[in-house]
C-alpha cells in the first residue's frame, strides 16, 4: 500500500485499485459498481483502466483472447514493450497460438499426480514454521507462516537456494504490490531481479539437475530449444505467480477462522470439510485481479474501450455477484454449488492451481491440528496489500 | 445416469477429479475425462451432481437417464 496516488472520492469514474481504501476493505465498492446500469467503472488513472465487476462480464473477458490481449496483466503506468503473442513472462502474458505451446510445458509439473510427491515436504516445513514460535502466544499469521510456505516450495521445484526466501519475496512485493511506482522505479527493481535469475540460471546451465529451472533450460518447443526470454520469463512468473498469492489465500483462510468461531469449530470437529471449504475461501476470499489490454477501440455493451487500456479482470468480485452465486455474501463451508473463478476462466486458468490447493489444505491441516483455538489478537491491527493481490499482510493471532 | 466431460471447454481446475475420483481422471496436462465411459454407478449420482456444479467451466455434462 504505497499510496502514491490521489485518495479515490468516486468510485465508478475515478477507480483505483491501489487505494488504500480499496486494500482495506473492497466489498461495498464492488457491490456499488454491480448495483449501477452499467457495472463498469472506468478510470483515467493509469492512461486508462476499465472495471468490469459482474461475473458475467468477467467470463466474457476471460474467455475473449481476440478483442482482450495478455500481453501484460499487470496494471501499470506504464505499457509493456515485449509484444505479443509471447509477452514478457510466458504464458501467462501470451495469447494464442503462442500461448498453447508455452503453457502446456509447464503443465505436467503442475498435475494433481506430480503436486501430490511435494506434500511430505510441505507439511514438514508447515511443522517448522510453527516450532519456530512454539509458546508464543500471539502469532502473526501472515508473517510468521502463510509468507514463507509458497516460498519455500517453488524455490525447491525451481532448485534455487532455499535460504534465499527474503529475496524472493522482496521482489515479489515490488513487483506486484508496488504498482503505483514512477516507472523508473520499477525498471529498477526489475533489473535487481533480472540479475539474481541470471545468476541462478547461469549456476543451473554449469550444473544441471533434476529441477524445473533445469527442465526449462532443456525444453522445446515445436523443435527448437525455448529462448532464453522465455525460460527467464517463465522463472519469473513461477517464482512471482505463487508466492503473494498463495499467501495471501493461507492468510484469508486464517483470517477468516481467527474471526469466525463457529466455523473454526466446525472444521476442527468435522476435519473432512476442509477440501470444501478451502474453496469457499477460494471463493469468498480470492486473493487475484489480473488485467488485459483492449487491442483495438470498440465498443463494449456502451463502453468506448481504447486501444490499449486495461482492462481489470477482477474474479474476487465475480465471486461475490449475487446473479452468480446464492448468498454470495456469506461464507457457507459446505457450499455445494461453488463455480468459483479464483483461478480465472478459460485458457489462462492458473496452472499452479494444484500446487497452491495443496499448499492451502496442508498449511490449514497443520495449523488446525496444533492450535485447534485461536482467535483475533488485535482485529483492527489487521493489514491487507494492496494491488491486484488482496491477502492480510499483518495477522496478529491469539493461540495460547 | 452418464457424466461427460467436454473436452474443448475443459481447462483443468480438477474440481470435478477432486471431488469424484471414482468418476473422473485428469491426464498428465490437467485435462479430465470420465472414468468406464461416463456409466455412473448406483450410489454415486450425487457425487456426479456435485462435480457437475463446481466446473467453473461448464464442462462437466450429466445425461439423466430417460
Ligand atoms: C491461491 C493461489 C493462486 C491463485 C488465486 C492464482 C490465481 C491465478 C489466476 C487468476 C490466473 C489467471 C491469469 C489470467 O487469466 O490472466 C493464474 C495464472 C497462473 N498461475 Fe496462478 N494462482 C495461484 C497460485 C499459483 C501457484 C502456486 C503457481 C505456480 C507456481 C501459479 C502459477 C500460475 C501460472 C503459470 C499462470 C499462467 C497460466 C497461463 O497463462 O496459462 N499460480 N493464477
Ligand atoms: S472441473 Fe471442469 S474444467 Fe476442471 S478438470 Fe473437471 S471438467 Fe475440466
Amino acid at each position: 500500500m504505497t499510496g502514491n496516488h490521489p485518495p479515490v472520492t468516486d468510485w465508478s469514474v475515478d477507480f483505483d485499485h491501489a487505494d488504500p481504501t480499496y486494500a482495506a476493505d473492497p466489498y461495498p465498492i464492488w457491490e456499488e459498481i454491480r448495483g449501477r446500469g452499467c457495472p463498469v467503472a472506468h478510470s483515467d488513472r493509469y492512461g486508462g483502466v476499465w472495471f468490469p465487476a459482474t461475473h458475467e462480464l468477467v467470463s466474457e473477458i476471460a474467455y475473449d483472447t481476440e478483442r482482450f490481449t495478455s500481453r501484460s496483466v499487470l496494471v501499470t503506468e506504464g505499457r509493456p514493450l515485449a509484444p505479443a503473442p509471447q509477452g514478457i513472462a510466458p504464458p501467462i502474458s501470451s495469447d494464442p497460438p503462442f500461448h498453447h505451446g508455452a503453457r502446456r510445458l509447464l503443465l505436467p509439473a503442475f498435475s494433481p499426480k506430480a503436486i501430490e510427491k511435494l506434500e511430505p515436504f510441505t507439511r514438514a516445513y508447515c511443522h517448522e514454521l510453527l516450532d519456530a514460535v512454539a509458546g508464543r502466544e500471539v502469532i502473526d499469521g501472515a508473517v510468521d507462516y502463510s509468507q514463507h510456505i509458497p516460498v519455500r516450495v517453488i524455490a525447491k521445484m525451481l532448485g534455487f537456494p532455499l535460504e534465499d526466501a527474503d529475496t524472493f519475496r522482496k521482489f515479489v512485493h515490488d513487483v506486484l504490490e508496488s504498482v503505483d511506482l514512477p516507472i523508473e522505479r520499477r525498471l529498477e527493481n526489475f533489473l535487481e531481479l533480472d540479475a539474481y535469475l541470471t545468476a541462478q540460471v547461469e549456476d543451473h546451465l554449469a550444473h544441471p539437475r533434476d529441477d524445473l529451472t533445469s527442465f526449462l533450460l532443456d525444453a522445446e518447443m515445436d523443435g527448437a530449444p525455448l529462448q532464453p526470454e522465455h525460460v527467464g520469463g517463465t522463472i519469473v512468473l513461477l517464482l512471482l505467480a505463487g508466492i503473494d498469492t498463495t499467501w495471501s489465500a493461507i492468510g484469508s483462510s486464517l483470517w477468516h477462522l481467527a474471526g469466525h468461531a463457529a466455523d473454526r469449530q466446525r472444521l476442527v470437529a468435522e476435519p473432512e470439510l476442509l477440501p470444501l471449504a478451502i474453496e469457499e475461501f477460494l471463493r469468498a476470499y480470492a486473493p487475484v485481479t489480473m488485467a488485459r489490454l483492449v487491442v483495438d477501440d470498440m465498443d463494449f455493451h456502451g463502453c468506448p474501450m481504447k486501444k490499449d487500456e486495461w482492462v481489470l479482470l477482477p474474479f474476487p468480485s465475480a465471486n461475490r455477484d449475487p446473479a452468480a452465486f446464492d448468498r454470495a455474501d456469506e461464507v457457507i463451508l459446505d457450499r455445494e454449488e461453488n463455480r468459483h473463478a479464483a483461478f480465472g476462466l478459460g485458457i489462462h486458468r492458473c496452472a499452479g492451481s494444484n500446487l497452491a490447493r495443496m499448499e492451502m489444505r496442508v498449511a490449514l491441516e497443520v495449523w488446525l491440528e496444533r492450535f485447534p483455538e485461536f482467535s483475533l489478537a488485535d482485529p483492527a491491527g489487521v493489514q491487507w496489500s494492496g494491488g491486484q493481490v488482496r491477502g492480510p499482510r499483518v495477522l496478529p493471532i491469539h493461540v495460547g | 445416469m452418464r457424466v461427460r466431460v467436454d473436452g474443448d471447454k475443459c481447462q483443468g481446475h480438477n474440481r470435478c477429479y477432486s471431488l469424484a475420483p471414482e468418476l473422473f481422471d485428469v491426464d498428465d496436462y490437467g485435462n479430465a475425462h470420465e472414468l468406464n465411459d461416463g456409466v455412473v454407478p448406483p450410489g454415486l449420482e450425487e457425487k456426479a451432481r456435485l462435480a457437475a456444479a463446481n466446473c467453473p467451466e461448464y464442462a462437466v455434462i450429466i445425461e439423466e437417464d430417460a
